[in-house]
């Protein structure tokens, strides 16, 4: 077996004086969507900001067998891995153009970024029509969207989508996740998803961890979490 | 009645408006891009202009001709202003608002006490940029000096809007300030990005000095302590959070104030700075973002 | 026991604080006691800009401007109504305290810089509104308590009589403007300990959330600010006082500033180190011309003393007592 694209043991994180990671350990092979879930304040969120450096954080934390531990966001960024924050993380006083533009603001291949911008507008037509529009003007599922395209542009080897499907209307949001299954098939797209939504996450993932407090309380493939007794219990409703 | 009227007077104190305007709009313009990307009014900000015109002096005063000095005094104040916020606002990045006005006037005090310490207090001059020769146009005459002034605001003004509108880094620039934390996020060092901010609000203010002290027949440390007031005017005015409103705010500003000083003779050169507060004071009390400003925008 | 023990040091630290005024002025010449006189008038109106600011979050840099109020109501007193000049300092505080409120009701549309920037303004201006009104207030000459009205000015002859006994001027001065900083103090101390302290405070953190806990937003910050006058009122009547002269450069832009610096340095939020930020802003000019007299030199070393406060100490000087008391405090208030 392969090394991990990504690898995380006993990751600890802190806001201040408050713990909120107490020991995570995790791991995404290249070319797999992997699923955190967990309820509010398990720490999801935090584990996804202790990848991309946005979190105070202690503990192995691994891409492509280099250790990113110690990284800044702004570096973390360059070795392509394209984080996706929750509420979106759209520059909102840009127009749609520049926030994709900005996407690949660490690259410095010119051409292949802008064949990159017609590839990740297939993927997204109505964003081409969106191209001057000022960004904070879309729609929450069109930023949703625009935030996915922005991240494609960067080309990554990962990306970490932060709870995608907040605040978003079910057909939205199915849409989001068929197009991140598709890059997925296609181009081979990794994706660290942390959702709330657990049928959705379940659905569209390969495996998937289940945190409680900080901790990996379950994990395991997707398919077998959702035959999980407690899982159905507690996340899937039934 | 109407051809009684001293148009060629009105033309003229247009002209000299828009030329003091020109100045504090570039100042106002530092003001401005400070502002949005670090969130804080730099109160130093007039006083780090005039140490600039000090320097320029110094440069003219050892030879050099008036535009290398004009350039190497804005690469130096580049320099100075990228220096500056690095040692002293990265500290306080976080901090809050009033920390970082409390350092701003620590530097209005640091930045006079080296200007009175390398310079003796008596007054100097620096030369014209442009000849002091009249200039007639249409039958008008007009100062080319003026005309000169008017033209370097406006073309630093565009190759400014040229470099924010047309540039990877002016994009990286206008990100950082309004996001700063999602522009990490995207690979950009916003903390080198507001150094940057400040190296050019450094140079603009230093070229403000540089266009304000040939104006007058002399100049001394007190220099840019009025000219801070009309372009916070200036801003405020057009809006702090727009740069096109600094800019014709500024120009709008120095047209009113030379005008409503010809005119109206109780006002004469005393009161022209009093106009400038009671400026503030009424667009902050009816419309704070100024003309250019959208609604503000309360965060919860 | 510890309850009693946390009661005694408390009582103890306050017996100790009225000790050193009471006795200071004996240790030190005549001349230190009106630098010391000078240093209560900044601390009074850094007390009431703390409650603005530290407190509501209301950014003033024109309390110089409201001690100008105060400064020449004391004046106009005194020099036009032959009032003896220590009779005046109540009613120059409820001027203080009018103009405060007056201010401090355009004030609620504006937030943070806006503010800061409008009461900039308004202390800029100040001087220039001064010399208009000059009926009123001297114009650019001012008022002059010796030539106008010399038996109106306590202390005339030198030695100042209080309650049998005698002292000199400046210590008359000092007694009586650090008396009235320690009241001003234990009044605002007590302001802040109860309902309108936590209602400033919750307006400060996050005034939406201060809305719907029940906080009348304006009220409570009209009041902060019209009681932020009232001190700077006063303050600015002990300063007319102390030098007998007002006039429109005593009031400069400068002033404000350095209230504002005293109130940082000192400790925003905060009450305790207060008295450091007063001492601070009133001393550091006086220390920075030990380095060197040349010229330039003072107001560096003063800027950067300012920036370096500032950035090591971010809750002042209040923040590092409340720090350094911390092993203290945790002991005596945390059950065995």
């Amino acid at each position: 077996m392969s090394e991990p694209l990504l690898e995380l043991e006993d990751v600890e994180a802190r806001y201040g004086p408050v713990k909120a990671l107490h020991g995570v350990s995790l791991s995404v092979a290249e070319g797999e969507i992997v699923a955190v879930l967990g309820a509010n304040g398990a720490g999801k969120t935090t584990t996804l900001r202790a990848v991309s450096g946005t979190v105070g954080r202690s503990g192995k934390i691994a891409f492509a067998g280099r250790s990113i531990s110690r990284r800044s966001p702004e570096s973390v960024t360059r070795l392509g891995i394209a984080h996706v924050p929750e509420g979106r993380g759209t520059l909102s006083a840009l127009s749609v153009r520049d926030n994709l533009r900005l996407g690949a603001y660490v690259r410095r291949d010119r051409k292949a970024v802008r064949e990159d911008e017609q590839r990740v507008l297939a993927y997204f037509p109505w964003l081409d029509d969106r191209r001057d529009q000022q960004a904070g003007t879309l729609s929450g599922g069109e930023q949703q969207m625009l935030a996915l395209a922005r991240a494609l542009m960067l080309r990554p080897r990962l990306v970490l989508l932060d709870e995608p499907s907040l605040g978003l209307a079910p057909m939205v949001v199915a849409e989001m996740f068929r197009i991140v299954g598709e890059l997925n098939e296609r181009e081979g797209l990794t994706v660290l998803v942390v959702e709330q939504n657990a049928t959705l996450a379940l659905g569209a993932s390969a495996r998937a961890y289940v945190l409680e407090v900080g901790r990996v309380a379950l994990s395991g493939t997707s398919a077998e979490l959702r035959r999980d007794e407690s899982v159905r219990r507690s996340y899937l409703g039934y | 009645m109407l051809l009684a009227f001293d148009w060629s007077q009105l033309a003229q104190q247009t002209v000299i408006g828009l030329s003091s305007g020109g100045t504090w709009a570039l100042l106002a313009l530092a003001i401005v891009l400070i502002y949005r990307s670090t969130g804080v009014v730099n109160f130093a900000q007039g006083e780090m202009a005039m140490l600039s015109t000090f320097v320029a002096w110094s440069l003219i005063h050892h030879g050099l001709s008036y535009w290398a000095a004009f350039f190497v005094t804005v690469a130096i104040s580049f320099g100075g202003g990228v220096g500056l916020e690095r040692a002293v606002i990265r500290p306080v990045e976080r901090a809050p608002v009033l920390t970082v006005v409390i350092v701003t006037i620590g530097l209005v005090f640091v930045m006079d006490g080296i200007a009175r310490w390398g310079w003796s207090s008596e007054t100097r001059s620096l030369p014209n940029a442009f000849s002091a020769r009249p200039i007639e146009i249409a039958g008008v005459a007009f100062s080319i000096q003026d005309l000169g002034n008017i033209a370097v605001s406006l073309g630093i003004v565009a190759l400014l809007w040229l470099l924010f509108r047309f540039t990877k880094l002016g994009l990286a620039l206008r990100a950082s300030a309004v996001n700063p934390q999602e522009s990490r996020l995207l690979g950009i060092r916003v903390s080198w990005m507001l150094a940057l901010g400040w190296g050019l609000a450094a140079a603009m203010g230093a070229i403000s000095g540089m266009l304000t002290a040939p104006a007058l027949a002399s100049f001394d440390q007190n220099l840019m302590q009025p000219v801070l007031l009309y372009a916070l005017a200036g801003a405020v005015l057009g809006g702090l959070e727009s740069p096109l409103g600094a800019v014709v705010g500024s120009l709008l500003l120095g047209v009113f104030i030379n005008l409503i000083g010809t005119y109206v003779d109780w006002i004469g050169t005393d009161l022209r700075l009093p106009v400038a507060l009671a400026v503030i004071l009424g667009v902050l009390l009816v419309r704070p973002t100024g003309l250019f400003g959208g609604t503000p925008v309360r965060r919860v | 026991m510890r309850r009693a023990l946390g009661i005694g040091l408390w009582v103890a630290a306050v017996a100790a604080g009225l000790a050193v005024y009471v006795f200071l002025p004996r240790l030190m010449s005549d001349f230190h006691s009106r630098d010391l006189a000078h240093a209560g008038v900044l601390f009074i109106a850094i007390v009431g800009l703390n409650m603005l600011t530290g407190y509501t979050g209301q950014i003033s840099l024109g309390h110089g401007a409201l001690m100008a109020i105060g400064g020449y109501t004391t004046a106009a007193l005194v020099v036009h109504e032959h009032w003896r000049d220590v009779w005046t300092i109540p009613l120059a505080g409820i001027a203080g305290g009018v103009v405060g409120l007056l201010i401090g009701i355009p004030a609620l549309r504006l937030s943070g810089l806006y503010l800061a920037l409008a009461t900039f303004a308004f202390a800029v201006a100040m001087p220039s509104l001064l010399r208009k009104f000059s009926g009123l207030t001297g114009g650019t000459q001012g008022l002059r308590f010796l030539e106008s009205a010399p038996f109106q000015v306590t202390g005339l002859k030198g030695t100042v009589t209080v309650f049998g006994h005698s002292m000199t001027q400046n210590h008359f001065l000092y007694y009586l403007t650090w008396g009235i900083g320690i009241v001003g103090f234990a009044v605002a101390w007590l302001i802040v300990r109860g309902g309108f302290g936590r209602a400033f405070r919750a307006l400060r953190d996050s005034e939406v959330a201060a809305v719907s806990a029940g906080v009348a937003p304006a009220a409570n910050k009209t009041l902060a600010f019209a009681l932020s006058g009232v001190y700077a009122g006063v303050a600015g009547s002990l300063l007319a006082i102390q030098t007998e002269i007002v006039n429109p450069l005593s009031f400069t832009v400068v002033l404000s500033v350095l209230i504002v610096v005293g109130a940082v340095v000192g400790g925003l939020g905060s009450l305790p180190g207060l008295v450091l930020g007063a001492l601070f802003v009133e001393y550091l000019p006086t220390l920075a011309g030990h380095f060197s007299t040349r010229a330039g030199v003072p107001d560096f070393v003063y800027g950067a003393a300012i920036i370096l406060v500032v950035i090591l100490l971010p809750g002042g000087a209040g923040g590092l007592l409340r720090r350094a008391a911390r092993p203290l405090t945790s002991w005596l208030y945390t059950r065995p």
